[in-house]
């Protein structure tokens, strides 16, 4: 028989000391419904985030607003000593160090504010249900209880009968709702990571018992753990990159949708929640973060699993 | 017991192995492989061949007793050095072991992807190997449509690819015909004559026969004996031959 030794075998060895991972295992994709179940986890912490800064949008523009606002009622049945009253406790106030604006609220407005319970109402003097007169007083700081104490002695000394509130008082529960609900929201997140972690988790060790055999051929090859965990790091990689993409797009179109509705309604607060470029931009790192969530649970998976193997 | 000496490529010392509380399929194994050397590992069926292999290709730690290979200690080394321990090695294994969805080129270019070879470096080397294995026509085959001897011939192929400095193979003859098996051993023994040793598992007594310079090691119920003075110390060292 004619022999000629293959030509791969004569001329210098080669080197195998470095490692590549170019196509070892080529089908050892994730794939399946896994780039879907990451969509849907992206897609609902986009939307759970976007309520949270939302909220916090919300939070912070009804403190910025009411923080430095005192709200002084005067009740007082005669009509004329009531206007009387008002316009001497807007007077006084302007004189106290830190007020920036005082004014009595006109009685068309505080009628306007009552009209959705009382109805609407003549604005006669001889009104069946005497509605109290406002006085709406601007500070530069927060108002403390010092400061308030303070006001209410300004305040009483011209209208005895008068109540002085901060107007973030009022709004206590509310904030505490808002405040509430972020954790909520954080909560919410921090959840679907952990789920997206375990789907991950899962898939990967599925995937490992699936190419067991080949990843026992690779490692007698001289293959590295190393080398292998890249393998199911780019795989997921992929899954996660696809899947975040979509997700994205779904959770933004639902936030639009969203947010389109809620402006509709008109109201102030509401309306301050809206999202601003921050906003979008940490809703689009969501899918970033999820991706390197996903790759370094598969990296971790991998390689506590293949330590258990020689 | 063989004293360990420079240029010994293995050494065992007083090996034993069992599988979770069975007896002990190998018991005090004791040998030392040199360089150069072509050994056969005879036996009959169920004598312990193919553990005895896996101990060889690291894919098994032994039960007791202690395994230096290139010099180092098999069985205390960090497990992170292991893989270039292993790529010193080209292993047939009886059930071929091919991967299963990597088309024939890539089965065989898979030891030099492990170890970094770059795509353009490893198509031709690759290629001329597939060739002389006369799998040319097959090389986009993936392993479920070649035949048993084709199988063979890729498993074959891809061992001896990175030119190993030890191959270990696990009856490599048993599934190609006559002439093909020639070649394989012709193969084997050129591999020989550019120095990796070679170490052919097989109960095939009419092979032992075409390698007129091999060595025999003969496992019996799990025990070695050493029929050509193949585990003698100086050992038996095959005539130097022109490749």
């Amino acid at each position: 028989m004619d022999f000629r030794l293959p030509s791969a075998l004569t001329g210098n060895r080669r080197s195998l000391t470095s490692s590549g991972d170019g196509a070892l295992i080529a089908g050892a994709r994730l794939s399946g419904p896994m780039p879907w179940v990451i969509a849907i986890m992206v897609a609902l912490t986009v939307i759970a985030a976007a309520a949270g800064l939302s909220l916090a949008n919300t939070a912070r523009a009804a403190a910025n607003e009411l923080s430095g606002g005192v709200t002084i009622q005067i009740v007082e049945a005669n009509p004329a000593e009531r206007t009387r009253q008002a316009e001497a406790v807007a007077q006084a106030l302007r004189a106290v160090p830190g007020v920036i604006e005082a004014h009595a609220v006109s009685q068309a407005e505080v009628e306007r504010l009552v009209e959705p319970w009382l109805g609407a109402r003549g604005g006669g003097e001889d009104e069946a249900i005497p509605v109290p007169a406002l006085v709406d007083a601007r500070l530069r700081g927060a108002v403390t209880g010092e400061v308030l104490g303070e006001l209410r002695r300004t305040v009483r000394a011209v209208a005895p009968s008068a109540r002085v509130d901060a107007q973030s008082s009022w709004l206590k529960p509310v904030f505490g709702a808002i405040d509430t609900l972020q954790w909520l929201a954080l909560a919410l997140v921090a959840l679907l990571g952990l789920a997206m972690a375990a789907a991950v988790l899962l898939a990967v060790r599925n995937a490992l018992g699936v190419n067991r055999d080949t990843i026992e051929i690779v490692h007698l090859l001289g293959g590295t753990d190393a080398q292998i965990a890249r393998l199911f790091q780019r795989s997921i990689g992929i899954d996660a990159a696809g899947g975040g993409a979509v997700g994205l797009a779904l959770g933004a179109l639902v936030v639009l949708f969203l947010g389109r509705q809620f402006a509709g309604l008109g109201a102030g607060l509401v309306d301050s929640g809206a999202l601003g470029p921050l906003d979008w931009t940490v809703l689009a790192l969501i899918p970033v973060a999820g991706l390197v969530l996903a790759v370094l649970t598969a990296r971790i998976t991998v390689l506590r699993t293949l330590v258990r193997m020689l | 017991m063989n004293t360990a000496t420079d240029g010994e490529i293995v050494q065992f010392d007083n090996v034993g192995l069992r599988y979770g509380a069975d007896r002990e399929v190998l018991s005090d194994i004791s040998f030392t492989l040199y360089p150069g050397n072509f050994y056969f590992l005879t036996g009959a069926s169920g004598a312990g061949k193919t553990s005895m292999l896996r101990l060889l290709y690291l894919a098994q730690r032994p039960s007791r007793g202690a395994i230096r290979m290139f010099g180092t200690d098999a069985i205390t080394m960090p497990r992170e050095r292991l893989p270039l321990l292993r790529r010193r090695l080209g292993v047939v294994f009886q059930d071929f072991r091919l991967v299963e969805h990597l088309s024939a080129f890539d089965n065989v270019a898979l030891p030099l992807r492990v170890a970094g070879v770059a795509e353009r470096e490893l198509a031709r080397p690759v290629a001329d190997m597939l060739e002389w294995v006369g799998l040319t026509d097959r090389m986009h085959a993936v392993p479920a449509q070649l035949s048993g001897g084709e199988q063979q011939r890729v498993a074959i192929a891809r061992a001896v690819i990175a030119r190993p400095d030890m191959l270990v193979a696990d009856e490599p003859t048993g599934n190609v015909d006559p002439d093909m098996a020639v070649k394989l051993l012709r193969l084997f023994e050129a591999l020989n004559r550019l120095g990796t040793t070679v170490v052919v598992a097989t109960h095939d007594v009419h092979l032992l026969k075409k390698v007129p310079d091999s060595l025999i090691m003969r496992l019996d119920k799990g025990r070695l004996s050493d029929p050509t003075g193949a585990l003698r110390y100086p050992p038996r060292r095959p005539v130097a031959r022109e490749a």
